[in-house]
C-alpha cells in the first residue's frame, strides 16, 4: 500500500459554476447525515438541482472478511453491519446458512427469533424517530425515545451479555435460554409501550413546525420507488403494499396476525406515519410471541454444527470432540447458493451466501435496504430547499454502516 | 444426524424445462428467445436461469414485463481459476407472484463486461458500480461507472479471489 501515488485528495466544494449553479459539499462530517454520508449538491440559490451521494467512508470490507472466516465466525461480523438492527442481520445470515445446510429450527427458537427481531425493530424505529425529530428541530423527543430504547438494550444485555452486538441468533437456533425474568420484563415493557407511542405522537403529530417541515416534502411515487429499489417503510408510504413478513414469511411469521401499515401520500410525513404505525404492529407481534411461545428446545439437533452445552462437554467425550472439531475446523456446508430475504426495520435485507462445500463461505453478499434507498434521494429532493434534504435523509432512515459495509 | 428439509432439486436446463414449464419467467423467456437460456437450476426453492451475457438486458426487460417488477440485488462471484471466471447474480422479485428468481450470467476473465440493466431498472445503478468497484466487471452504457466504496485511486479489485484478505497486494 506504500507504493500508492500520494494520498487521495478530498474533492472540496470548489466554486465551479455550471451555468449559474453552485456545487456544494454536504458531509461527510455533518450532524444531520447520520454518519459519514457525503452529498455533492448542485444548487441554484437555495434550490437543489441535483444530489450525488458519495459513499464508502465506512467501507470495512466485511464481505471479503467473511470469505476468510468459518460460517459460525461470520455471525459476529453481521452484527457490526448495522448498529441499530444487529439481530435482523444475524437472523438473515443464519436463515441463509440454515437453508444451505437443510437444518430445521425448533418452533421455540423461531418464535424467540421473531420476538427479538421485533424488539430490534422497535429499537431501530425509536432511534430513527428521535434523530429524525432532532434533525427537524424537535429536540425533546430524542430524550423520550432513548429512554425506551435503553430498556430494550437492557433486555438484550440480559439475554446475550451485550447491549448492541449480541450475536444472539446463531446458526441452528439460539445459544441458550434467556434468563428467567426475561419474559416478564418484556411483557411489562411491551404492555406500557403503546402509551409511549402516544406520548411521541402527542409531541410531534400536532406540532405545527414538524408538520410544515414534513408535509408535502420529499414526494416519491410508487413507480419511482419500485424503479429505484426503495423498500420497507418508504415503499409502503408510497402506496405499495408489500411486506416480506406477510408476503413471503420466514421464521414462522405466517403464524402471527398483524397489519401492514401503508399510506397513499408518499411524502416524508407519510413515512413518519407508517413507521409510527409499524411500531404499534410490532408491539402486537411481540405480545403474540410472548403469549404463544412454544416449549421445547432452542437449538436444532445437529451436534456436528451446533456447539454442545458446557455441562455435556464435561461428561460426554463425543460432545468434547464435536466442540473441538467445530471450533478448530468449522463444519462443511453443502455446495450451493441461497438468497435469503427478510424485512429488516429499514426495508428488504438480503443475504446471498455461496458455498463451495468447505467450512468457509465462498461468498457472502449483503443486500442492504438503505444502499438502494439512497438512490432515491435525488428524486425526492430535486427542486426543493436544502433544509428539506435533511428531512428526506431522516425519512429514509439511513445507517452508513450497512451502506458501506 | 439431522433432518434434511426435502426440496426437489432440478438440475440442468432439460429437467427444469420439463418440471417447471408453467413458471411465468420460463414461459416468457422461451416465448421471447429460447436460445438465450443457456442453463437452468431449481435448488433449495430458488430458480436460477443462466442467460447468455449479450442478452441480459433484454432478458431483464422480458421478465420485468411478466411480473418480476422489482430489482432486488446484483452481485458477482469470482470462481477463479475456473472458466468462465465471473458469475453475475441478478435477484429479481415479483410483487404479484410473491416470488424471487435469479438470473445468472457467466463471464470470461478477459475483459469481463456486460450490458448495464439501468435502462430497465435505475435501481441497478449503485449495484453495478459496486460490482465494477470490487470485481472490475464493466457495464456498457452505465450512466456513471465510477468506484463507489473504494477510494477513486485504488488499484485492484478487492473481492477477486486473487486479491489477498490481508497484507500487501
Amino acid at each position: 500500500m506504500s507504493d500508492r501515488p500520494g494520498t487521495p485528495v478530498l474533492e472540496l466544494p470548489v466554486a465551479q459554476s455550471p451555468g449559474d449553479h453552485m456545487i456544494l459539499n454536504m458531509g461527510p462530517q455533518h450532524p444531520s447525515t447520520h454518519g459519514v454520508l457525503r452529498l455533492v449538491l448542485e444548487i441554484d440559490g437555495e434550490i437543489i438541482q441535483s444530489v450525488r451521494p458519495e459513499i464508502g467512508y465506512l467501507h470495512t470490507g466485511i464481505e471479503k472478511t467473511c470469505e476468510a472466516k468459518f460460517y459460525q465466525q461470520v455471525v459476529p461480523l453481521t452484527d457490526r453491519i448495522d448498529y441499530l438492527s444487529p439481530m435482523a442481520n444475524n437472523l438473515c445470515y443464519c436463515l441463509a446458512v440454515e437453508r444451505l445446510l437443510g437444518l430445521e429450527i425448533p418452533p421455540r427458537a423461531q418464535w424467540m427469533r421473531v420476538l427479538l427481531v421485533e424488539l430490534t425493530r422497535l429499537n431501530s424505529h425509536l432511534v430513527w424517530l428521535g434523530t429524525h425529530a432532532m434533525d427537524i428541530g424537535a429536540l425533546t423527543v430524542f430524550l423520550y425515545t432513548f429512554r425506551e430504547r435503553e430498556e430494550i438494550l437492557r433486555l438484550f444485555e440480559d439475554i446475550s451479555g451485550q447491549r448492541m452486538m449480541g450475536s444472539y441468533i446463531r446458526i441452528g437456533g439460539l445459544p441458550m435460554e434467556p434468563p428467567l425474568d426475561f419474559f416478564d420484563r418484556t411483557r411489562t415493557f411491551i404492555h406500557s409501550f403503546p402509551e409511549k407511542i402516544d406520548e411521541y405522537s402527542n409531541l410531534l403529530t400536532g406540532n405545527p413546525i414538524f408538520i410544515n417541515r414534513l408535509k408535502g416534502v420529499g414526494y416519491l411515487s410508487a413507480k419511482d420507488a419500485i424503479a429505484l429499489g426503495v423498500t420497507g417503510p418508504p415503499l409502503r408510504a408510497s402506496s405499495v403494499d408489500f411486506d416480506l413478513r406477510r408476503d413471503m414469511p420466514y421464521s414462522s411469521y405466517e403464524k402471527f396476525q398483524f397489519n401492514v401499515p401503508t399510506s397513499t401520500v408518499g411524502d416524508t410525513w407519510a413515512r413518519y406515519e407508517v413507521r409510527l404505525a409499524e411500531m404499534r404492529e410490532s408491539v402486537k407481534i411481540v405480545q403474540q410471541a410472548l403469549d404463544g411461545m412454544p416449549a421445547g428446545a432452542l437449538r436444532a439437533h445437529a451436534p456436528k454444527i451446533i456447539l454442545p452445552d458446557r455441562e455435556k462437554m464435561k461428561t460426554e467425550m463425543e460432545a468434547l470432540i464435536h466442540h473441538f472439531k467445530i471450533v478448530t475446523e468449522g463444519f462443511p456446508v453443502p455446495a450451493g447458493e441461497v438468497y435469503q430475504g427478510i424485512e429488516s426495520p429499514r426495508g428488504q435485507m438480503g443475504y446471498y451466501v455461496v458455498s463451495d462445500g468447505t467450512a468457509k463461505p465462498y461468498r457472502v453478499h449483503m443486500r442492504n435496504p438503505t444502499f438502494a434507498s439512497l438512490q432515491a434521494i435525488e428524486t425526492m429532493s430535486k427542486g426543493r430547499l436544502i433544509a428539506d434534504l435533511v428531512a428526506v435523509i431522516g425519512s429514509i432512515d439511513i445507517v452508513l454502516g450497512e451502506i458501506d459495509r | 444426524m439431522f433432518r434434511m428439509t426435502i426440496t426437489p432439486t432440478l438440475l440442468g436446463k432439460a429437467e427444469v424445462l420439463e418440471g417447471m414449464q408453467d413458471h411465468p419467467a420460463i414461459r416468457a423467456i422461451l416465448a421471447w428467445k429460447p436460445e438465450a437460456l443457456q442453463d437452468a437450476k431449481f435448488d433449495r426453492g430458488e430458480l436460477t436461469l443462466t442467460i447468455a451475457p449479450e442478452e441480459i438486458r433484454a432478458a431483464c426487460f422480458t421478465v420485468q414485463t411478466t411480473g418480476y417488477n422489482f430489482f432486488e440485488d446484483l452481485t458477482a462471484v469470482d470462481w477463479h481459476p475456473a472458466t468462465p471466471r465471473f458469475q453475475l447474480s441478478y435477484h429479481l422479485l415479483s410483487h404479484p407472484y410473491k416470488e424471487r428468481i435469479r438470473l445468472r450470467v457467466m463471464l470470461d476473465d478477459a475483459d469481463p463486461s456486460v450490458d448495464s440493466i439501468t435502462p430497465v431498472w435505475p435501481a441497478a445503478n449503485f449495484y453495478e458500480r459496486e460490482v465494477f468497484d470490487l470485481f472490475g466487471i464493466r457495464f456498457h452504457e452505465h450512466p456513471d461507472l465510477r468506484r463507489i466504496l473504494m477510494p477513486d485511486d485504488w488499484e485492484g479489485y478487492p473481492l477477486r479471489k486473487d486479491y489477498p484478505v490481508e497484507g500487501y497486494r
